[in-house]
């Protein structure tokens, strides 16, 4: 066969050319993820607006001592008074300052939102991460008993956990926590999934790193972004939760504040109808509250979007 | 040449073989398999590489050479027991890999390294280059805090980067300097083997050239063994010393790179020749042989030698039996082998 002799000579002179190096210019101030993020997250409006508001909510409830006129318990001269120069917000049918209450009600909602939504961010992302990474029969049970938590009609198994464990503001955060973690466990393992395809993984696991390592050190930092994102949510739909368990009567208890139980005490007709002081304040806390977090949740996502990351 | 397999004949046959070869891979093989229905039956399996043998000597590159989805970075991910093989025995300086714990097979990983195509998804995304390739250092304990910044900057230099590169993150980089920081990944570690997985077929032509005189100049300086995985054959012919051709996860052809360029003596061999464009139109040979069809499905190989639905030479005997590697020195899998 003639084609036997193909000459290649002359591709393989292109190579043996020493090509000077081209110089590799010099990089511009280092810019780290980070800052990628933030830049980006203070582009989002939206999100800045929702950061300045949760911040301030945050603030009330770590200096509620100093900001509340009076105590949330104490009882004042006057039941059921409409705003006032004297109460800001008037006072409820047992003559408690609304106002102060108000103030010491934001740390109940927060702490059941950051406390539930830390205990099931940290139990989802192990479980997820175990699953996702060693895969198999792990996978199998892992994501077997996920299924079988996301089934349960939440609520219903909340107020049940809660009456027979007492309802208190930490049982609340412990129950909460310990039943939300399904979601985030089903994100991280998806993640862990198509993370441990990557090369620079495989790069790991030839270079000799233990699993521990690859999973904490290498894989999970890359799928902070969806974690924290959900997180976010779950913090906004804890309040809720933590709301809609006080307004039923199972959640912190009175005397304790929370914007839960105050709606609670606005439930009859004639309250809704001519108190409405009693109502819309800490129905517009937890509005505001939810829709700043959900805010922020949103600029977080786009601000993490690979797609549009360079 | 004559069919007495001698040691002797196999060691002139190229030179920089010498002694007992760094790896012996026996009878390498590596099944997908194929699960159908709700009770995820096997129903087959998908044989990306079938029945390997070859022999890596130390310091010197091997090149596989096959079109896609023929199994070669399949081999040299199961070299590296990234993806451990079915079956076979990849033996590392007399060691069977498959036999090794855990824990001895991760101290046994430094001498094993891959480089891969992709200089994207080669590099994880959230560290520094400098903490990159520092970890594997700290990993093993090869050097202290204080001599670990001085290796990177070491490293770094080697392959042609700066030692203010270190405090940067991956994304800040071009595809070719990416491709420089995992080669000094590879090599933080002092290997004996790295396996260079299409190290250049994801770059520009020109950095193509920097980075191949990259791993050359590598070689010399540290004693590598390199086995290069590519479809370039230009880059092939200038990195290798022997080349293995490979057709639907089977060697058909194994000789050194001046025997595969100047005497190729399976069908597949010339077609792969033939098929490759030639700059000089002066040089460009008229009558080229093409191929036609597509490759089989690895799933259910053809009986008989893998490649006679394509082979232009193929005769009774061919779809009947299947021809084994033969010859010493430059072996060839084929019934009719061309002289």
């Amino acid at each position: 066969m003639s084609m036997a002799n193909v000459k290649l000579d002359d591709q393989a002179v292109s190579f043996e050319q020493q090509i000077p190096l081209a110089p590799i210019e010099e990089l511009g101030e280092e810019e780290s993820y980070l800052r990628v993020i933030t830049k980006r997250f203070f582009k989002h409006k939206l999100a800045v607006l929702g950061l300045i508001v949760f911040t301030l909510i945050l603030l009330m409830a770590i200096l509620a001592p100093l900001l509340a006129p009076r105590s949330p318990y104490a009882i004042t001269d006057q039941f059921s008074a409409a705003p006032s120069s004297k109460y800001m917000l008037g006072t409820d049918q047992v003559g408690r300052d609304l106002f102060s209450r108000l103030i010491y009600g934001s740390r109940v909602s927060l702490s059941v939102g950051i406390g539930a939504v830390a205990i099931y961010v940290a139990i989802g992302t192990i479980l997820g991460a175990i699953a996702g990474y060693f895969g198999k029969w792990v996978d199998m049970i892992i994501m077997r008993i996920t299924d079988v938590f996301m089934s349960f009609p939440y609520l219903m198994v909340i107020l049940v956990l809660v009456s027979i464990m007492g309802p208190s503001l930490f049982n609340i955060i412990v129950v909460l926590g310990l039943l939300g973690w399904p979601g985030i466990a089903r994100i991280v393992r998806g993640s862990v999934l198509s993370i441990k395809q990557m090369d620079y993984i495989k790069a790991g696991v030839a270079l000799g790193y233990s699993a521990p390592r690859l999973v904490f050190q290498h894989i999970l930092p890359n799928c902070l972004g969806p974690i924290l994102v959900n997180a976010t949510f779950g913090i906004a739909a804890a309040i809720i939760t933590e709301a809609s368990l006080s307004f039923l009567g199972m959640g912190v208890q009175p005397p304790t504040a929370s914007w839960g139980n105050m709606l609670k005490d606005a439930q009859s007709l004639s309250v809704l109808a001519s108190q409405p002081w009693l109502w819309v304040p800490p129905g517009i806390m937890i509005l505001l509250s939810v829709l700043s977090i959900n805010f922020m949740g949103d600029g977080l996502r786009d601000a993490m979007d690979p797609k549009s990351l360079r | 040449m004559s069919s007495t397999t001698s040691l002797e004949t196999d060691r002139k046959a190229d030179a920089p073989r010498q002694g007992t070869p760094l790896i012996e891979v026996q009878n390498l093989k590596k099944y997908y398999p194929i699960k159908k229905g709700i009770l995820s039956k096997t129903v087959g399996h998908v044989k990306a590489v079938d029945g390997l043998n070859f022999s890596i000597y130390p310091g010197e590159t091997i090149s596989l050479v096959g079109e896609s989805g023929c199994g070669k970075s399949t081999t040299g991910q199961a070299i590296v027991q990234l993806d451990p093989p079915t079956e076979g025995k990849v033996i590392f300086q007399g060691r069977d890999l498959s036999t090794l714990s855990n824990t001895e097979l991760r101290q046994l990983r430094p001498q094993l390294q891959i480089i891969f195509q992709d200089p994207y998804s080669s590099l994880n995304p959230r560290k520094r280059v400098g903490d990159l390739l520092a970890e594997p250092l700290l990993v093993h304990k090869l050097a202290d805090k204080s001599e670990v910044t001085r290796k990177v900057d070491d490293i770094l230099e080697i392959v042609g980067l700066t030692k203010h590169h270190r405090n940067h993150y991956p994304h800040e980089f071009s595809g070719g300097q990416r491709q420089r920081i995992g080669i000094a990944r590879a090599l933080i570690l002092n290997p004996k083997l790295i396996v260079c997985d299409e190290p250049v077929s994801a770059l520009d032509v020109s950095i193509q050239a920097q980075v191949l005189n990259l791993l050359k100049d590598l070689q010399q300086k540290f004693q590598l063994t390199y086995l290069f995985i590519a479809h370039g054959l230009g880059a092939v012919k200038y990195i290798s010393d022997r080349i293995a051709v490979m057709y639907l996860g089977k060697i058909v052809e194994l000789g050194t790179t001046e025997e595969i360029f100047k005497n190729p003596r399976h069908p597949y061999t010339q077609i792969l020749l033939s098929a490759y464009p030639v700059p000089n139109p002066h040089l460009r040979n008229r009558n080229r042989v093409v191929v036609e069809g597509d490759v089989p499905n690895p799933a259910n190989p053809p009986k008989g030698c893998s490649f006679h639905t394509r082979c232009p030479l193929a005769q009774s005997i061919c779809r009947e039996k299947t021809p084994d590697l033969m010859g010493s020195g430059h072996t060839v899998a084929c019934h009719f082998p061309l002289a």
